[in-house]
């Protein structure tokens, strides 16, 4: 039907968004993970945790650790797959420990501060964080180097769309998140810890004399942002090296990501993640590699002029 | 009303309320509410011989301790002909005006503006675009700095449009956002479609130097630091200073404040927030544009990595530190930052500084009572015990090199351990241990307090030696980031500002 060399052009082309759109995909997860932390904190304190990106590199940190514990990519000791639970669970455990200790002391005295006040802490508690990691591991990149796992296996194996291998190493990491996720959803809308969040990131004080335990929400909220930002730090070190001072730049991206979704709302931080994750994957492959932050900013820019709440958010009303 | 009220409160405050507390509480002035102008005059009181000075140092006139401090800056280079001190006056008094610049938003606008840094790097970028080789344009200095901080003054205004109807929180991640756009644009400018405009990571080299009256300034001087250079600076100090110290004044001051402390309120009094916002935005842009313009004629270069993140949050801890809101404190801030910095560079500096800062925190919160000679002696004695132990097990343990410098470091040797090679573990283990037990001791009281005191104190040292001295870079930027959690709960007014209280 097409003469011959239109049709490779085509096919090129079209292998071309496969391959974009997969890449946007695992960003995008990865992103969205990271924007529930935000979202989570932000729903009920209205506290922007600068911190949170500092976490999710911590999270990659202890990944990193976890896997030298168990004899590095090229010998480890257990099989591939537990080794991956394993870090990942560490990295979950760490960050949330770390989430909490944020909580407690930097953030609870100041809870009854003026507004600038916990913002100022946290980009304390961010630099803190940072610089910690870069003294105490210096400031040299960490490399999972998980193509050593099994001679490869995880690149090699997959299925293919069209001509595009889709390697095992993305669909873990896209299925983890997505599951993550579900599971997250699950905790807020059918437990009663999720139903106290709610009803706490409705009104907190009201909450309060319903006789919920303000407290152990707040800290319930740390826990279960801060376990998935390390989760997200371990899906993403996977295939890209860290270091002491990524955070800045990546928790940036996860704070837009639940801005453009609507920060408070769970699947928000979904679209969000995945918007953000595309318009990334497409810029660098259409556009040039070295603009992609300047076209996140433009859509940044542009939701906070037309549309403030998001995209599934809801329209903040202040009483007075 | 005027019952209950305590006439030994009514103490005259500085400038504009002078005036009106004086003539009583009676008399309110035009366009000042009975209630202000009766209870402007009350703030807490210090008591004790601390409150006597500082009621005393009070009556000095704002412009003489102005004049005395720029006099004593600008004295520094008679004293010392060092080009080391030279520059690091030069860089103090560069933090000095952003430090202003930064007040005006975070102090008075209660803007948290995380952008600062891109407007001090657009000044200096449109400074070395507007006077170099780069496009051959060579504009006298005389013109060229009015327009760079127009052209601050704009950018500010557009970033800060954006989020002009939102919570500060929006308006942090933008201008944070604003921070990292300015990095990328500078960093990839030298292929701006397809023309190189700022030079890249190679940033933009042969900038001209300053030129005033049709004189240029050379950058250095018989082989040092051009002390014109300072001078210019500061004059530029004292110009922004004075004109903020009206500024602040003004309508457009009492404006900033109250949009600071409810911003809902002052619009229902038919302020216009948002434009009052944008202003105050506009304002510390333009002070930035201005600093930077300074510092791109003396290095007589540009790199997009001059104007990163971790200059922000010095320039912030600096704010905090004086008391936002407060122009003395904010200067006071700026100098102690600087010098601290500065310090920290030295290893034999920097240890004095931190054992002497020890001491000192220790001092202050114990004042001199049992409990600090005990705790004082409870540390020496503990370090003299783990280190025979130590010693006795394994020599190697002990005999690194550390624990010299100072005129104790005899004493020291035989106190702090020093290992002649550290594990790679050892650091990790060590460092985390410190921050969990010293997070651990703020949870604690009483003796128990007392009783963990002393190994925290001993493992900082332990820290300080084998871990921090090797690393300044980090050690700098943990310092600040301490700082800053520390005094938003302790002391979020810093040294000068004043105590906010919350009406709710």
């Amino acid at each position: 039907m097409f003469p011959e060399p239109f049709r490779d052009r085509l096919a090129t082309r079209v292998d071309e968004f496969i391959q974009l759109t997969l890449n946007g995909l695992t960003l995008g997860s990865v992103y969205a993970l990271i924007a529930l932390g935000y979202s989570l904190v932000y729903g009920i304190l209205k506290l922007l945790n600068f911190a949170h990106g500092d976490v999710f590199m911590v999270g990659t940190f202890i990944g990193f650790g976890t896997l030298q514990l168990l004899g590095g990519s090229a010998d480890p000791v257990v099989p591939v797959w537990l080794l991956l639970v394993l870090i990942t669970l560490a990295a979950m455990a760490g960050c949330a420990v770390l989430g909490v200790a944020i909580e407690r002391f930097a953030y609870r005295p100041l809870r009854d501060a003026p507004r600038i006040a916990p913002l100022i802490s946290a980009l304390g508690v961010s630099f803190f964080i940072a610089y910690s990691m870069q003294l105490m591991f210096g400031a040299a990149l960490k490399n999972y180097d998980t193509f050593s796992l099994d001679g490869g296996a995880l690149y090699f194996n997959g299925f293919d769309v069209g001509n595009v291998r889709v390697p095992l190493i993305r669909i873990i990491t896209i299925v983890s998140a997505f599951v993550m996720m579900i599971l997250l959803w699950l905790l807020v809308t059918r437990t009663r810890i999720g139903k106290a969040m709610r009803a706490t990131s409705h009104d907190r004080e009201a909450a309060a004399m319903m006789g919920i335990d303000i407290d152990r929400v707040i800290v319930f909220a740390f826990v279960l942002g801060s376990a998935l930002a390390g989760a997200a730090g371990v899906l993403f070190a996977l295939r890209v090296p860290t270091y002491a001072t990524i955070g800045f730049l990546i928790g940036l991206k996860g704070f837009t990501a639940a801005v453009i979704g609507g920060i408070g709302s769970i699947p928000g931080a979904l679209a969000g993640g995945l918007v953000l994750g595309f318009a990334e994957a497409y810029t660098q492959g259409y556009v040039s590699t070295r603009w992609s932050d300047l076209f996140v900013f433009v859509i940044l820019i542009l939701f906070l002029l037309f549309r403030p709440q998001g995209l599934l958010g809801k329209a903040d009303i202040r009483k007075v | 009303m005027s019952g209950g009220y305590d006439d030994e409160l009514t103490r005259p405050l500085e400038g504009a309320l002078e005036a009106t507390t004086s003539e009583g509480p009676t008399s309110p002035a035009v366009g000042r509410d009975e209630w202000v102008a009766r209870h402007g005059g009350n703030r807490v009181q210090r008591g004790g011989r601390l409150g006597t000075l500082e009621e005393r140092l009070r009556i000095v006139p704002w412009w003489a301790w102005l004049a005395t401090f720029t006099a004593l800056f600008a004295l520094l280079p008679v004293v010392s002909d060092s080009g080391y001190v030279r520059r690091v006056a030069f860089d103090i008094a560069i933090y000095l005006l952003l430090a202003l610049g930064l007040n005006v938003v975070v102090g008075w606008g209660g803007l948290l503006d995380l952008g600062y840094i891109a407007f001090y790097g657009v000044g200096a970028y449109s400074y070395a675009l507007l006077s170099s080789d780069h496009f051959g344009i060579h504009l006298p200095t005389i013109v060229s700095i009015p327009l760079i901080v127009v052209i601050g003054a704009c950018v500010g205004f557009l970033v800060g449009l954006p989020s002009r109807r939102l919570t500060g929180d929006y308006l942090a991640i933008v201008s944070l956002f604003f921070l990292q756009l300015f990095l990328t644009v500078t960093t990839n400018g030298d292929d701006l479609f397809g023309r190189n405009v700022t030079g890249g990571a190679n940033g933009l080299l042969n900038v001209d130097p300053l030129s005033l009256f049709g004189h240029e300034l050379p950058v250095s001087k018989d082989g040092i630091f051009n002390v014109a250079y300072l001078y210019v600076v500061l004059v530029a100090f004292v110009v922004v200073y004075v004109a903020l110290r009206f500024v602040n004044l003004s309508r457009t001051g009492r404006a900033w404040r109250s949009l600071r402390e409810d911003a809902l309120a002052a619009e229902v009094m038919g302020m216009p927030v948002n434009w009052l916002k944008l202003m105050s935005f506009a304002f510390g842009a333009a002070i930035a544009a201005l600093t930077g313009t300074f510092v791109a004629a003396l290095n007589a270069s540009v790199f997009p990595l001059s104007f990163s993140f971790p200059l922000l949050i010095t320039i912030y801890t600096m704010v905090i530190l004086g008391g936002a809101g407060s122009q003395a404190g904010v200067v006071i801030g700026a100098v102690l930052i600087g010098v601290l910095l500065e310090l920290l560079r030295d290893p034999g500096d920097s240890r004095v500084l931190f054992y002497t800062i020890i001491v000192l925190g220790l001092v202050a919160a114990f004042r001199l009572s049992k409990r600090l000679a005990v705790v004082l002696a409870g540390t020496a004695v503990f370090g003299l015990v783990v280190h025979s132990i130590a010693g006795a097990v394994d020599n190697d343990w002990v005999n690194g090199a550390g624990g010299a410098g100072g005129g104790v470091s005899d004493f020291m040797a035989n106190w702090v351990i020093v290992p002649t090679d550290t594990a790679s573990w050892v650091a990790p283990v060590s460092y985390i241990s410190l921050v969990s037990l010293a997070l651990i001791l703020t949870l604690l009281r009483g003796w128990a307090r007392l009783a963990l005191l002393v190994p925290v104190l001993y493992l900082a040292a332990f820290v300080w030696e084998n871990v921090m001295l090797s690393k300044p870079e980090p050690t700098r930027y943990i310092i600040l980031g301490v700082l800053l959690i520390g005094l938003m709960i302790v002391r979020p007014s810093g040294l000068l500002g004043e105590k906010r209280v919350e009406i709710v």
